[in-house]
């Protein structure tokens, strides 16, 4: 055996140079993906952390980077900028406790659906504990602003930025989706005419809702008069203008949610709708039980990238507003833009990390609890 | 050794042309400047191909928003990228850009270069704006100042006089507000001052704080307790402020939160409104033929003050006495707000020296008499008057469309305020963005917009610089606050 196995390795002849490129050619073909993802994600990502963890100043000849540890995250969470990250809370009452009680309940409900589906792995339970847990913070902050005499910072700003925009654009989308896959004249028109403010850059699109929305001069300037409202302004209050803000990201990204989700509609199993329609089922069963299990990945995997997203919206609201009146519509990008503007960097890329933590529980929570049974719905 | 080259470059262009501008002097040499988008941005780039048939140089302006301005400027001098050649900012950034030795001394150019005409730039732009320690760093470009404009015939109609003082200011305001003043049929503003978040709006704070809190001279200082570094602010000087800025939002247009100078300056040239705060600008946006619905009817102040000023012992008010208002006019105390300081140019030190020449020789072009005194006069360039010989009638401002009556008043407001010896200097300590754009900027509009009361407002404005103070160091802010001032 021995004495034959040897004599078969002498015979196998060494790889050429060509061989052993055809076997390394996948690890080469990565190699420059690898490199320019290291150089132009990876590399910032370690410098960011370092400068979150620092205090910027100039000096002589340039500048230096003071180390002061969690100090700028400090700052943010329970220092001098809480007010302006989570907000000036106020004080719980029954409506407030009767919110977060429904998201603890929505919550249990979710986890606990987890628990009966059967895939229950150790690492499923604890990350799910853990996304739980902290969504669960993002409630209570949120409550603790919004639902009481307390004042929203950038980071429930932002997150009603996320969770109503993408409700209402994913709605928009739907219907407009469903509207579009009917047999009707002139489809081809709309579904180009409805894609188009997506191809509008983000700071022209605000620009225009600007002028649009001029109370002093804009178009719609006689028209708002002539109801008797000349004396009042969008931009002077929080919850006006935040509602601009969500208008004009909504005119932008309804689109991207119409086309996927119009893609999707078009690829559900034509023969069920079919033999449906002849069974004597209404268009809302059909979407029910047909359609809505046909486009659910889609549509969670859809949100999701929206979810992604729409947690760096900047544009609309610093040219609508500059974030005002005072706070109200600042988002989390813009709070960590205005403090890089004023050589604040060390609290500027705090609250990236910041960003980029709230939107990793969000994201994640969203894949866990909606994405993936919605996967197993459509199997 | 650097002083030396540029005294050296600057006498061959002076030995060998007379002046900066020869022909094809600067063949081949592109100058980047950076500067504001809009006014400012339009005389660099209307006079660049001049300035570039006269002496070779292309002169490529970039430019980008207000808010965004003094960070570009920093991130491309300070991480070495360097492809800003020169820019045009704010004198009070000088202070950091220095700092980080990014800036080029000027001293020995401007000496050497005649065409400047030196002498003729206002003193407080020579020895202020331009300078910081001792030698030139910037070539003024423009003046500023805050001053008050009224509509003259709502004012005579309803028999009433210019407002001397802020609560006058209010008066007059309510009195004229909701009134149709362009005969357009709907009605008008009695106030109109820029209090949008995140623009230019907070310096217009200072202006009523500082009639209070100012009343001994520019080197009492209106920001700091010269003592200490206490700010001042935990007042009633500094209330009575908040109180002013929330009663004329009253009388303002119905998104004054949302309106920047950019947006308040039209409304007035439109007729709609009866007084207004602003910078020289509103002056000659007046009388520009085409847009202006206010032709003849406007008039300019130096800014409204206050007959009691701040006991900084105590906090508390006081009636003006000669004690401690020994600069009263009439029994008011006026703080003139030197807001901004004029824009003017600097040059990036690490620039390659035909560069630096370029660079020189272009604002030298733009602030020579020649073109400084057309640019000066039309409202859109966003430069205003700072030579003295722009400061008095003369066929400049005739030429221009400005009658010797509105000239009396809207120059004589400008000399009023640069004049007065208790002018307010603007804030020039090191990171001085992070206490008025960020600290004072976002306290003020959250007590605008409802979200905090007057007492929050106050202890948000104290402890924000308090803090800033601490985390630069007391000490060193304090000597540089001093020295800024010029407080014994």
């Amino acid at each position: 055996m021995t004495a034959f196995a040897e004599t078969a390795v002498d015979t196998v002849p060494r790889p050429g140079w060509g061989e052993r490129l055809d076997r390394h050619a996948g690890r080469l073909m990565v190699l420059p993906a690898v490199v320019i993802l290291l150089c132009f994600a990876i590399f910032p990502l370690i410098i960011s952390a370092y400068l979150a963890l620092s205090r910027f100043a100039l000096a002589p000849g340039g500048f230096t980077l003071k180390f002061i540890g969690l100090g700028n995250f400090r700052k943010l969470l329970t220092g001098s900028q809480q007010y302006h990250f989570l907000g000036t809370f106020g004080a719980f009452g029954p409506v407030a406790w009767g919110l977060v009680a429904l998201a603890a309940i929505a919550l249990l409900y979710c986890m606990a659906r987890y628990l009966r589906g059967g895939s229950v792995t150790v690492v499923g339970i604890v990350g799910r504990l853990i996304s739980v847990s902290l969504t669960m913070g993002l409630v209570l902050v949120a409550v603790a602003t919004l639902a009481t005499s307390g004042v929203p910072g950038t980071l429930v700003t932002t997150l009603l930025y996320v969770v109503i925009g993408v409700s209402v654009q994913f709605l928009l989308g739907l219907g407009l989706a469903l509207l579009c896959a009917q047999p009707i004249r002139g489809r081809n028109f709309f579904r180009v005419l409805y894609f188009v403010p997506l191809m509008v850059t983000p700071v022209g699109i605000a620009y225009t809702f600007r002028m649009l929305a001029d109370m002093q001069k804009g178009p719609f300037a006689p028209l708002v008069r002539s109801f008797g409202v000349g004396e009042w302004s969008w931009a002077t209050e929080a919850w006006s203008a935040r509602l601009m803000v969500l208008v004009g990201d909504t005119w932008q990204w309804t689109p991207f949610m119409f086309i996927v989700l119009l893609a999707a509609i078009e690829n559900q199993p034509r023969d069920q709708v079919e033999a449906a329609r002849i069974d004597g089922a209404g268009g809302l069963q059909i979407f029910r039980d047909i359609t809505w299990p046909a486009i659910a990945p889609v549509a969670g995997t859809v949100v999701l990238i929206r979810l992604i997203e729409a947690f760096k919206i900047i544009d609309l609201p610093n040219v609508l507003t500059g974030g005002g009146p005072g706070l109200a519509t600042e988002s989390m990008t813009l709070h960590a833009f205005i403090a890089w503007r004023t050589q604040d960097l060390g609290a500027s890329a705090a609250v990236g990390y910041m960003l980029l933590f709230v939107s990793t529980v969000v994201c994640i929570t969203f894949f866990n609890f909606v994405v993936r049974p919605s996967r197993r719905l459509e199997s | 050794m650097r002083h030396l080259l540029a005294g050296a470059s600057a006498l061959c262009l002076l030995g060998g042309m007379g002046i900066a501008q020869a022909a094809g002097e600067f063949d081949g040499v592109t100058v980047n400047v950076m500067t504001q988008t809009g006014a400012i941005q339009e005389p660099l780039q209307r006079r660049a191909p001049e300035f570039e048939a006269l002496t070779g140089a292309k002169i490529n302006v970039i430019a980008v928003p207000f808010s965004d301005l003094y960070q570009k400027i920093l991130t491309d001098w300070a991480s070495g990228t360097n492809s800003v050649d020169a820019a045009v900012f704010a004198p009070q950034w000088m202070v950091d850009y220095i700092a980080g030795g990014y800036l080029e001394d000027l001293t020995a150019r401007v000496e050497a270069d005649p065409a400047i005409e030196q002498d003729d730039v206002g003193a407080f732009f020579r020895d202020f704006s331009e300078k910081y320690a001792g030698s030139i760093y910037m070539i003024t470009l423009d003046g500023d100042f805050h001053m008050m404009y009224y509509r003259k015939d709502l004012l005579e109609e309803a028999g009433l006089e210019v407002p001397r003082t802020w609560d006058e200011y209010l008066e007059v305001a309510k009195a004229l507000h909701g009134k149709d003043m362009n005969g357009d049929g709907t009605p008008d503003f009695g106030s109109c001052i820029a209090k949008k978040r995140n623009a230019q709006s907070y310096w217009f704070v200072m202006d009523v704080v500082g009639s209070m809190t100012q009343s001994k001279g520019t080197s009492q200082g209106a920001f700091f307790n010269t003592a200490d570094m206490t700010p001042l602010v935990d007042n009633e000087g500094f209330r009575k402020a908040l109180d002013f800025l929330s009663e004329s939002t009253k009388y303002g247009p119905p998104d004054e939160l949302n309106l920047d100078v950019s947006d308040t300056r039209p409304l007035f040239a439109s007729g709609r409104c009866a007084l207004n705060l602003d910078w020289g600008d509103v002056g000659t946006i007046s009388i520009d033929p085409v847009n202006s619905k206010v032709i003849g009817k406007w008039g300019a102040a130096i800014m409204p003050g206050s007959t009691e000023v701040v006991n900084w012992e105590t906090g508390e008010l006081e009636a003006c006495t000669a004690d401690n208002c020994p600069y009263a006019i009439d029994g008011v105390n006026h703080a003139p707000f030197a807001a901004f300081g004029g824009w003017g140019g600097g040059i990036n030190a690490a620039a390659d020296d035909k560069v630096k020449d370029a660079a020189f020789a272009y604002f030298s072009y733009m602030t020579q008499p020649a073109q400084s005194n057309q640019d000066v006069t039309v409202g859109g360039t966003g430069f205003n008057p700072y030579r003295t010989s722009q400061l008095s009638f003369s066929d400049l401002w005739k030429n221009a469309g400005m009658t010797e009556e509105e000239a009396a008043v809207y120059l004589g407001a400008i000399n009023d305020s640069m004049n007065s010896p208790n002018m307010i200097l603007d804030l020039r300590i090191p990171q001085n963005q992070k206490y008025q754009q960020v600290v004072l900027d976002e306290a003020i509009s959250r007590f605008l917009a409802g979200e905090i009361d007057k007492e929050a407002t106050v202890q948000a404005v104290a402890n924000g610089w308090n803090e800033l103070n601490d985390e630069i160091g007391v000490d060193e802010q304090l000597e540089i606050y001093r020295a800024t001032i010029g407080a014994n």
